[in-house]
């Protein structure tokens, strides 16, 4: 089943990749919204799947699951979701100001 | 030793405050004292019974860096030629510089300058003495440049500037391979272990590096460019650096490094070469010069030549006449700048065509010209020390032994550079002075120039003389210690004027005979040199290399730096995964391990396969609202993996965080443009694919080769086990966030907070339209 998820990120990498390379600051949004995801399964992943029950203690279990990459995800999410909210209202900001979501019209100054 | 070495640099200090009452008293006649109190200071050292001394100041002790002064023959001679000629400038120059002029600046560098170039002879330490190198060419580069309103000056302060501190650096170089084969900094005690440095093999490398730098500073060919577009400096400055002090560094450089390379041949090879080379390209485009100070340029350039052939030679007669010609140069080429100087301050202009028939006009002028043209000349009359050492010099290029070709080529050679020495001094001499006068074309009437302007050279001239007349009164208890200095096996021949009728002295009358000839016919092959150097010219050369690598450079920065984020974003995937996968490869850093892996079943393949599909949609979504869905879908697929995967906390988080990132999203979707159809070329789609496809497989691979290596047991147990304990909590992800690993969750607070008013002062703060 690892191997499965990390194909599952490579391919949410992969997607995130080709998005970023657009040149609508949409798409680079959403791209960096699925590199968040794949990340996030990364390291979900490093930490074994599935070899316990859930990390809050009761009695009469000794397996759990790994806890500190779910600390680092959450943690992690957040701050994806913070950037995120920033990114997206600089691009309304952006296309405000300039009357344009294109990023090759958006390069500035003199570039001949 | 060391106050007198920073002398002026302290007194530099003082100048723009003394220059404030330049209105009343030149700031020369305050700044000619340090020079001169110099001057005398190391004069008491003259005598037949010196013996070298040696003072250090430390600096740097650790990193054996320190002011480590060395006083012997050699550095005599130099310290001498540069506070005496430099007290003679100064006093030149307060006759020479108006009070209009920024004094202050003018003396602040040359004080500089003279710290430096009395740095670089008295400095023992390799690293010191490269310090002192670098500071020649800095303070050489703002008086080259020292009229900046004229792009002529600018032009040659560059190209100087470029051309020394490329040597600089080269010899910086050497220095420091020295340095590393000898494990010492004093250039004394590396000549002591001559042994090991001539069995290393990397002594042609330390050769080249350290002649760079000796053939860049003192205009050897062809590096020798420079030193014509450093005429725009004010003629004092010509006078003293570029005559009698700073191009004579890289001849100190190589006698002080003589003992040590002269058991090489390639020493030999190299520095006769390039010198003799030198001597017979500067004084056959001398006399292709129009401008007064480029004849003495060109001229320069070729007795630089000639001394640093001598120095090549490395026999005794040959270091001898080198050491000889050192003096006598600085004193005839010092008189006649000076003497070109007062005819441009005179006449208004430095053109050789323009001028003429100035003999009656400035009679003393032409009179001190005499002596040091038919000096530089080596026209046989007792009284002309350039006659000595030409003859020295002559006698010196006989009966080499070395490379053969090379041996019985220099002779010849040597003929050939002093018969147009010989020329373009006569040129100079009867082009300025006799001839038809052209009054009105001069922008000034000419007269004589002021007495004070004159003393210097006539103090120099007399020197021609007097070291003429008697010269065995200098060489005895002088040279003969800057000799033995360079080749300790120097000893001393007396210097005649009539050797009998040998073989030098018909090599002189050869060049006189012959330079009278062509003098004359002047005019009829001087057109050779449309030939040669025709489109030859080595100034073209450099400014081609300048203005291509200003091209080049501007073409390659704008390959890349195109301003687009997709260009960027390309390269630095691109490199990573190019990187990544090759290091991959070369360590067979791929593993897979099949043991240990969690079952697989049917609901999470599907939730996986959708997940595929939702992040794969993204791509063709054209429409906003679907994008917004189809990334949606990935993000709560997401979320169910977490639940799948036991994980309750993040799988709430997940989901609330994707529910409020849609919100927004669709808020801002509301006010953007509409997703638009990809146009764009099949190649770069194609690139694209590439680059994201390939990143997408290296992540999957690193990620199942990190995955199958177990190096370590996880540090988990240890959460788990004191959660309750020390924590006092039974959600053992909650426990570490606040607790164990508390410091995370306060600045993740920090972020978003940071965010949440980044976002408000975005939409707040927002220009007025058409505002400023």
């Amino acid at each position: 089943m690892e191997i499965l998820i990390l194909i599952l990120s490579g391919v949410l990498f992969a997607t995130a990749i080709y998005n970023l390379l657009q040149k609508q600051l949409l798409r680079i949004i959403i791209g960096t919204i699925l590199l968040s995801h794949g990340a996030h399964l990364i390291i979900l992943t490093m930490g074994k799947l599935k070899t316990g029950q859930p990390p809050v203690l009761m009695d009469g279990v000794t397996e759990y699951t790994d806890p500190l990459p779910q600390a680092l995800i959450l943690t992690s999410i957040v701050i994806s979701f913070g950037i995120t909210g920033l990114l997206l209202v600089l691009a309304y900001r952006t296309t405000q100001e300039n009357n344009t979501d294109n990023m090759e019209q958006l390069r500035g100054g003199s570039h001949d | 030793m060391i106050y007198a070495v920073f002398a002026p640099l302290l007194f530099a200090i003082f100048v723009p405050w003394i220059s404030k009452f330049k209105d009343r008293i030149h700031t020369g006649t305050f700044v000619f004292i340090i020079p001169f109190i110099i001057f005398l200071y190391f004069v008491q050292f003259i005598g037949s019974d010196f013996n070298p001394i040696r003072q250090t100041v430390n600096w740097i002790p650790s990193l054996d860096m320190n002011l480590d002064f060395y006083l012997d023959g050699l550095s005599l001679l130099f310290v001498l030629l540069i506070s005496g000629i430099g007290a003679l400038v100064v006093l030149y120059s307060i006759f020479y510089l108006h009070k209009s002029e920024k004094l202050g600046h003018f003396y602040v560098f040359l004080l500089m300058f003279m710290t430096a170039m009395l740095g670089v002879v008295l400095s023992d330490n390799v690293f010191v003495l490269y310090a002192f190198w670098e500071l020649t060419s800095i303070s050489s580069f703002l008086l080259i440049g020292y009229w900046n309103f004229k792009e002529r000056s600018r032009y040659g302060a560059l190209k100087s500037m470029l051309i020394t501190v490329f040597g600089g650096l080269s010899m910086l170089g050497g220095f420091i391979f020295l340095t590393i084969i000898t494990g010492t900094t004093s250039v004394q005690a590396m000549i002591d272990q001559v042994d090991i440095i001539l069995a290393s093999e990397f002594l042609p490398l330390i050769l080249i590096f350290i002649l760079l730098g000796a053939f860049t500073k003192s205009a050897q060919f062809p590096f020798h460019i420079w030193l014509p577009d450093a005429m725009e400096a004010p003629t004092p400055v010509s006078a003293y650096l570029h005559s009698a002090t700073m191009v004579k560094a890289g001849i100190f450089l190589i006698a002080r490094f003589s003992p040590i390379f002269a058991g090489y041949e390639g020493f030999f090879i190299a520095v006769s070469l390039v010198g003799i080379i030198t001597l017979c390209w500067g004084s056959y485009m001398a006399v292709r010069q129009t401008d007064l100070k480029g004849i003495l340029a060109f001229s320069t350039i070729s007795q630089l030549g000639m001394i640093m052939a001598m120095l090549g030679f490395g026999t005794q007669a040959a270091v001898f006449a080198a050491v000889f010609h050192i003096l006598n140069h600085a004193t005839f080429k010092g008189s006649l700048f000076m003497i070109a100087g007062i005819i441009d301050h005179e006449t208004g202009t430095r053109d050789i065509r323009k001028l003429g028939g100035l003999l009656t006009l400035m009679p003393i002028s032409f009179t001190l010209a005499l002596f040091g043209t038919f000096s530089m000349a080596g026209v046989p009359f007792p009284f002309l020390n350039g006659f000595y050492s030409k003859e020295l010099f002559f006698d010196a290029t006989l009966g080499l032994e070395g490379v053969a070709w090379l041996a019985e080529a220099i002779p010849y050679l040597a003929v050939f550079g002093s018969i147009f020495t010989f020329v373009y001094s006569m040129y100079f001499l009867f082009g300025v002075f006799t001839g038809p006068k052209h009054l009105e074309q001069l922008p000034k009437k000419p007269h004589e120039a002021p007495f004070g302007m004159l003393i210097s050279p006539i103090i120099l001239v007399l020197g021609v003389i007097l070291i003429g007349l008697f010269a065995d009164k200098v060489n005895q208890p002088f040279l003969l210690h800057a000799a033995q200095a360079v080749n300790s096996g120097v000893e001393y021949h007396e210097v005649k004027f009539w050797h009998g009728f040998n073989l030098p002295l018909i090599m002189s009358l050869i060049v006189v005979a012959v330079g009278i000839i062509l003098y004359l016919t002047r005019t009829k092959w001087n057109g050779i040199y449309n030939t040669l150097p025709g489109k030859l010219s080595f100034n073209r050369v450099y400014d081609w290399i300048v203005e291509k690598l200003d091209q080049y450079s501007t073409s390659i920065t704008k390959t890349y730096m195109t301003g687009s984020l997709r260009t960027y974003m390309s390269l630095i995937l691109g490199t990573t995964l190019i990187v990544t996968a090759i290091y991959m490869y070369i360590t067979d850093g791929f593993a897979i391990d099949y043991s240990n892996l969690a079952e697989i079943t049917t609901l999470e393949v599907a939730v996986v396969i959708t997940i595929m599909i939702g992040a794969v949609a993204t791509l063709y979504m054209n429409n906003n609202i679907a994008a917004i869905l189809v990334t949606g879908i990935v993000g709560y697929g997401v979320s169910m993996l977490f639940v799948i995967y036991r994980a309750p906390d993040i799988a709430l988080t997940q989901l609330v965080v994707e529910t409020v990132s849609i919100a927004i999203f669709l808020l801002c979707f509301y006010h953007l443009p509409k997703l638009r159809k990809r146009e764009e070329p099949v190649s770069t789609k194609l690139s694209n694919s590439f680059i994201a496809i390939g990143f997408g497989l290296l992540i999957t691979l690193v990620g199942i080769s990190a995955h199958s290596s177990n190096w370590y047991s996880s540090i988990s147990e240890y959460f788990l086990e004191n959660s309750y304990k020390l924590g006092g909590g039974d959600n053992v992800v909650n426990v570490i966030l606040v607790d164990f690993r508390g410091l995370d969750t306060l600045f993740e607070i920090t972020v978003l907070g940071i965010a949440a008013l980044a976002v408000l002062a975005l939409i707040k703060m927002q220009k007025k339209k058409g505002a400023k």
